[in-house]
Order: structure tokens, then C-alpha cells, then sequence
């Protein structure tokens, strides 16, 4: 007998020699074919694995975009056109792209929303969602900087105001934006600093997260629409009674989903990419100037509910602070969160109220966001900022307080 | 039982994202500022044409389009290498360039006051019905020092080139409270060449052209569009039934 053969997973021929060498066979035993997942996953849970294809997209579709794209204040708002009309295929790449990146965000807060209303951040899973979130902090940064590549109006003065944000912080703040922006405005040197960190650091950090993410999640099992822990209930066998094969199951299942989620997004990209203005604004056809600022400034769609938070507070520092504040918060939601059960599905009127209320205020602020800034619009985005934080800062109250029913010990589940 | 009122939940959610979403939309469309619609159809290769030829004479002495190149058109306009030669390039300029002007931004600047801009991604950036509505909308204004205002945008610098067309017009308002006064309509001074119903056609044929240019690969992206939905949608069904079939196992 050959080496070749001595592997612990007893594989054969070249896949054996290579399990003696590397644990190919073992990992995807690991992390496909032998985990486990809850089988009462429900419409939900496509979203996780959305979010990874849409990783992939716009990573793909963005190595073709670097090769003829121009990372200068001189060139690169011909450069896109030159995508756009010259290269071949540039104009689906170049949709693809930015129509991805609108994608993310929906498929990460749904994915999000999800882990909210079956508490997924809860024992064990605090380090699972602290993973996401900082993939989130990575994502909003990597959808920021890449909002400047195309170097048209509405690109250069997004990100001189939101830059400027940076100005607000007391002593170091003037520094700090230099430092930020390596000018005393957004320039050519601004372009190609961020062009460096939207190609390369941020793509790196966020595949590294999405490693980690993934580990934690193997190591602590999903959580389901239930929130019960099918790893206390095995079989002889020492599988969960409750689970099922990652693959085949999800895989086809996924499958379906991605599907279906190629069919939405095949219908934005072909037929309606700009989306009226929300994926692609039409400010932004207007090459950067300096010198002209578009009618109106807002961040695209998925900023604008933090934006809101920012303009309802009148101090510049403050609003700076509530707007952090409304996106690192999430963070603490594992420790906020008092309830004996995890799912909405056996939680009280009380949680279920107040989620409304998260939803709702979100929602209203990302609509406010968008509008300029009016009377009845500020004091507007006050009440919906104020109950956006309500959710959060009431939550050991009210979870606490909740009235919940029976978890049961099994999932519930009805074969069709 | 419970899967069913699952997919009830979940098509709720849906139902509800669709209506925040038609909602947003509507919100949208509602900042573009009532302009009438210019019913242009990039589709329609003579309007094109037209539009092209439009565009040749009346706005290339002054606007480039530096994004579009000849052949391009050649193509895309249904017109022959040598018809695109003699008809669209004034400049001397060959097939493979793109429509650029002689005329510099500098000296743009000294006489008009302001260069005239790229007119490229014009319709991307201001939409089909503001040109539309733009070109109808010269009037006469002796406080202007080109004599000629617009009321679309207030104090433009350009001047109307399209009077012998169109004609001249002025800008009649009602007296309001006070000094307020509302924009009625315009009244014809001097008729031009051509009738207010073949005016509006020369117009539409223009911005037609500049809604191609703002996009020149729009019509391709929408046919290959049916082609890759058509597509998805089997590949659902095929999916679908892949996943029922191993489904069927999960008891």
C-alpha cells in the first residue's frame, strides 16, 4: 500500500492522493455535503446564499471593468462611456455591476431582517453576527468609494459631503478630512485612493469576513424559523433529527432561489437599469465639476435612511455621532435582547410592536432621506429617528417584559 | 399547514416591498416637473435619421457629441459608410472618430459665456421631455442680450437656432396678486418654415436622435433581454422540479 491510500476520509486514486495531501474530501464533507441545516427553512433564509452569488458577480464583473477603466479625475468619466458604447459586451458588464450593487444591499437587509425576527444573534450565535455586521461596515464602505469611480456630478459631490462628515469630529477633524481625501477637496488623488481601496482592500477584507461568517456559522449551526436548536435533538446516528444535508438539499433549493433572484435582476439590468433614478441617478451623467453643485444631493437608496438621521439632528457633530450610532447599534443586539425565546414566532405583542415600529421608521427614513430637506420633512425624520432608536434602546424593556409562548422541541414542519 | 402559511408571510413581505417600491417610484417620477411628453421612439430608424441630420446641422456647430462615434451610427442608423461620410461629417474627420467640434471650450466660454455642453449624455442626464419641451420653449425677451429667453431654463445662454423653423414667439402671462404673474402660453410673432404640427415632428426626430446617443446600445439590450429572460424562465422551471424531486425525500 502506497501512502496515497493512508487518509483518514479513505478515498481512492487521485482524490486519495490529494486527501493525503490536503483536506479537499474533508472539508467538503464539513461544509456541505455532511452539515446539517434545519429543514424548516422558509423563504427567509435565501438570502445568505444570494448575498454570496452577488459577492461573486460584482467581484467578476468588476475585474472586467478595471481592465478598461481609468482611475483619474482626467479619464474616467470617458472611460465608462468608452465601457458603455466601445467595449464589447462593457454595457452589460457595466450594469451588471451597478445594478449588483443595489442588489447587495437588498439581499443584506433582508438577510438582516431575517436574523432580526428569528433572533439569529442570540446565544450562540453573537460572534456569527458580529461577522456580519462588520461585512455590512465593510460593504457600505466598498459601495462608497465605488459611487466615485464613475466621477460624475453626483459621485463627486456625494462624496465631498459625505467626506466632510469627517470634518465635524472636534481638533483632528480638519486633518483627518485632508488625511481622508490626500487634498483640500475631492481630486484626481481622492479618485485614485479610493479606486486602490474598491478594487483591492475592501474586496479582500469582505471575502475574509465571508470566510469567517461561514466558519461560525458551521460551527454553531443555523438557526430556523423556529429558533430551535435541532443539535439537541440527534438520532442514533448522532445527526440532528431536525436536519438535513446541506447538499443536495439547499444546494437545489438555493438553486431555485438564485433562479428567481437572476429572473428580478435580469429585468433591472435589461430593461430598466437606471431604476427611475434610484440605481443610477441621472445627476450622474453629468461628468464632475466643481464648480456646480447638482440641484439636489442624496446618497443612493440604501445610505439614505442614516442620511435622514444625520440632517434630523441640527448639530453637524451630533448628527455625525446619531448617524454611527444608528448603524453600530446593531452590534450590541445580542446583549439588548432579553427574551427567553429567539423566534418572533413565539415572542409577545410587545416585541412584535416594537419591530413594526423598527420597520417602519427604517423604511420612512430611507423615504426621507431621499427628499430634500423641508420643514415637515426634518421633523419628520425627528419622530422616525427617535423610534428607530426606541427599538433598540427599549429592547431590554420590552423583551423582558414580552409575554412569550411554549417553544416546542421540534421544528414545525410539513412535508409536501 | 404551516408551509402554506409561510408562503402566505412571505408573499405578504413581498407584496408589501412591491408597494413601498411602486410607492418610491411614483415619488420619483414626480420630481421630473410636469414637461409634456416628447413620445420619442428609438426604434424607429427614419426618426432617427432625421434626428441625425437634425442634429448635423442645427447643433454640431456648437455641441459635440464626443462619445459617438460614426461607424457606430453607421450601424445602428441603418446607413451606408458613405452616406454617414457625406451627410454627417462636416469636420473633414474620418468614419472611426467621434463627433467632436472645432471650435474650443475656451473661446466657447468668451463668446457664449458659458461653453455649450457635451450634448452626449444630454438626454440621461435632463430626460427625453425636458428637451423635448426645451426646444419648444424660446421666446422673445428684449432684456436678454441675445434677445431670446426660454422658459424651461430661465436666462439660457443658448440662442434659438431653430427661428427659421420654428419662428418667433413670445411668452404671454396673466396678471396675478401683486406682481405675481403665470405663465399662460406663447403666441407667434413671425411664423418660420415649418408648421407648429412639423415643428413638434423636427423636435421629437432631435431629441430621438439624442436618446440614442445618451444610450446607443439600448434597443440591443432590451431584444437580448427577452432572450435571457426567456431563458431564466425555464431554467426556473427546471429548477423547481429538481427541487421538488429531492424534496420529496424530506419527510
Amino acid at each position: 500500500m502506497s501512502a496515497d491510500t493512508h487518509n483518514k476520509v479513505g478515498t481512492t486514486g487521485l482524490l486519495g492522493w490529494i486527501d493525503a495531501r490536503f483536506p479537499l474530501t474533508k472539508m467538503m464533507r464539513e461544509h456541505i455535503t455532511d452539515y446539517y441545516a434545519p429543514k424548516n427553512f422558509n423563504f427567509w433564509y435565501y438570502f445568505g446564499s444570494l448575498a454570496l452569488v452577488v459577492l461573486v458577480l460584482q467581484i467578476v464583473s468588476g475585474i472586467f471593468l478595471t481592465m478598461n477603466y481609468k482611475p483619474s479625475a482626467e479619464g474616467a468619466f470617458a472611460s465608462v462611456e468608452y465601457i458603455m458604447r466601445d467595449v464589447d459586451w462593457g454595457w452589460l458588464i457595466r450594469y451588471m455591476h451597478s445594478t449588483g450593487a443595489s442588489a447587495f444591499f437588498i439581499v443584506v437587509y433582508l438577510h438582516m431582517f431575517r436574523g432580526l425576527i428569528y433572533g439569529s444573534y442570540k446565544t450562540p450565535r453573537e460572534l456569527l453576527w458580529i461577522f456580519g455586521m462588520l461585512i455590512y461596515l465593510c460593504l457600505m464602505a466598498e459601495a462608497f468609494m465605488g459611487y466615485l469611480l464613475p466621477w460624475g456630478n453626483m459621485s463627486y459631490w456625494g462624496a465631498q459631503v459625505i467626506t466632510s462628515l469627517f470634518g465635524a469630529i472636534p481638533y483632528v477633524g480638519t486633518s483627518l478630512l485632508e488625511w481622508i481625501r490626500g487634498d483640500y477637496y475631492i481630486s484626481d488623488i481622492t479618485l485614485n485612493r479610493f479606486f486602490a481601496l474598491h478594487v483591492i482592500a475592501l474586496p479582500l477584507a469582505l471575502v475574509f469576513l465571508v470566510v469567517a461568517h461561514i466558519l461560525a456559522l458551521h460551527e454553531v449551526g443555523s438557526n430556523n424559523p423556529d429558533g430551535v436548536e435541532i443539535k439537541k435533538n440527534k438520532g442514533a446516528d448522532g445527526k440532528p433529527l431536525d436536519g438535513i444535508p446541506f447538499h443536495p438539499y439547499y444546494t437545489v433549493k438555493d438553486l431555485m432561489g438564485f433562479v428567481a433572484f437572476a429572473i428580478v435582476f435580469a429585468l433591472i439590468v435589461f430593461f430598466a437599469p437606471t431604476v427611475g433614478g434610484y440605481f443610477l441617478e441621472a445627476a450622474n451623467f453629468d461628468p464632475a465639476n466643481r464648480l456646480q453643485t447638482p440641484e439636489h444631493i442624496a446618497p443612493v437608496w440604501y445610505f439614505t435612511p442614516y442620511y435622514a438621521i444625520l440632517r434630523a439632528i441640527p448639530d453637524k457633530l451630533f448628527g455625525v455621532i446619531g448617524m454611527g450610532a444608528g448603524v453600530l447599534i446593531f452590534f450590541f443586539l445580542p446583549w439588548l435582547d432579553r427574551s427567553p425565546v429567539k423566534s418572533i414566532r413565539y415572542r409577545g405583542g410587545l416585541y412584535k410592536t416594537f419591530i413594526a415600529i423598527f420597520v417602519i421608521s427604517f423604511l420612512m427614513l430611507g423615504y426621507l432621506g431621499l427628499n430634500p430637506a423641508t420643514t415637515t420633512n426634518t421633523y419628520l425624520s425627528r419622530l422616525f429617528s427617535l423610534l428607530y432608536f426606541s427599538f433598540f434602546v427599549l429592547m431590554p424593556w420590552y423583551t423582558k417584559a414580552d409575554k412569550t409562548k411554549p417553544v416546542p422541541d421540534r421544528v414545525t414542519f410539513d412535508a409536501h | 399547514m404551516m408551509q402554506a402559511v409561510n408562503l402566505q408571510q412571505s408573499m405578504k413581505s413581498l407584496l408589501k416591498l412591491l408597494a413601498i417600491s411602486a410607492f418610491l417610484s411614483t415619488a420619483a417620477y414626480a420630481n421630473e416637473g410636469g414637461f409634456e411628453k416628447a413620445n420619442n421612439d428609438v426604434s424607429n430608424k427614419a426618426s432617427l435619421q432625421r434626428g441625425a441630420r437634425n442634429f448635423v446641422n442645427y447643433c454640431s456647430g456648437c455641441h459635440s457629441a464626443k462619445y459617438v462615434r460614426f461607424n457606430r451610427l453607421a450601424v445602428d442608423l441603418a446607413l451606408t459608410d458613405a452616406q454617414v461620410t457625406q451627410n454627417l461629417i462636416f469636420n473633414g474627420g474620418k468614419l472611426t472618430d467621434t463627433m467632436t467640434i472645432n471650435m474650443s471650450e475656451a473661446d466657447a466660454a468668451k463668446w457664449f459665456g458659458k461653453a455649450p455642453p457635451d450634448l452626449s449624455l444630454i438626454a440621461r442626464a435632463r430626460g427625453t421631455d425636458y428637451l423635448y419641451a426645451f426646444l419648444k420653449s424660446f421666446y422673445l425677451d428684449p432684456s436678454r442680450p441675445i434677445g431670446t429667453n426660454n422658459t424651461v431654463l430661465a436666462g439660457a445662454a443658448m440662442p434659438h437656432v431653430l427661428w427659421e423653423l420654428q419662428g418667433l414667439q413670445k411668452a404671454v402671462y396673466e396678471e396675478g396678486e401683486g406682481v405675481e404673474k403665470h405663465f399662460k402660453g406663447f403666441e407667434s410673432v413671425t411664423k418660420g418654415k415649418l408648421s407648429p404640427e412639423e415643428y413638434d415632428e423636427f423636435v421629437r426626430d432631435t431629441v430621438n436622435f439624442l436618446d440614442y446617443i445618451g444610450e446607443p446600445k439600448q434597443l440591443e439590450r432590451r431584444a437580448l433581454g427577452f432572450k435571457v429572460l426567456g431563458f431564466l424562465l425555464l431554467l426556473f422551471l427546471l429548477a423547481y422540479a429538481l427541487k421538488q424531486e429531492y424534496w420529496k425525500d424530506v419527510k
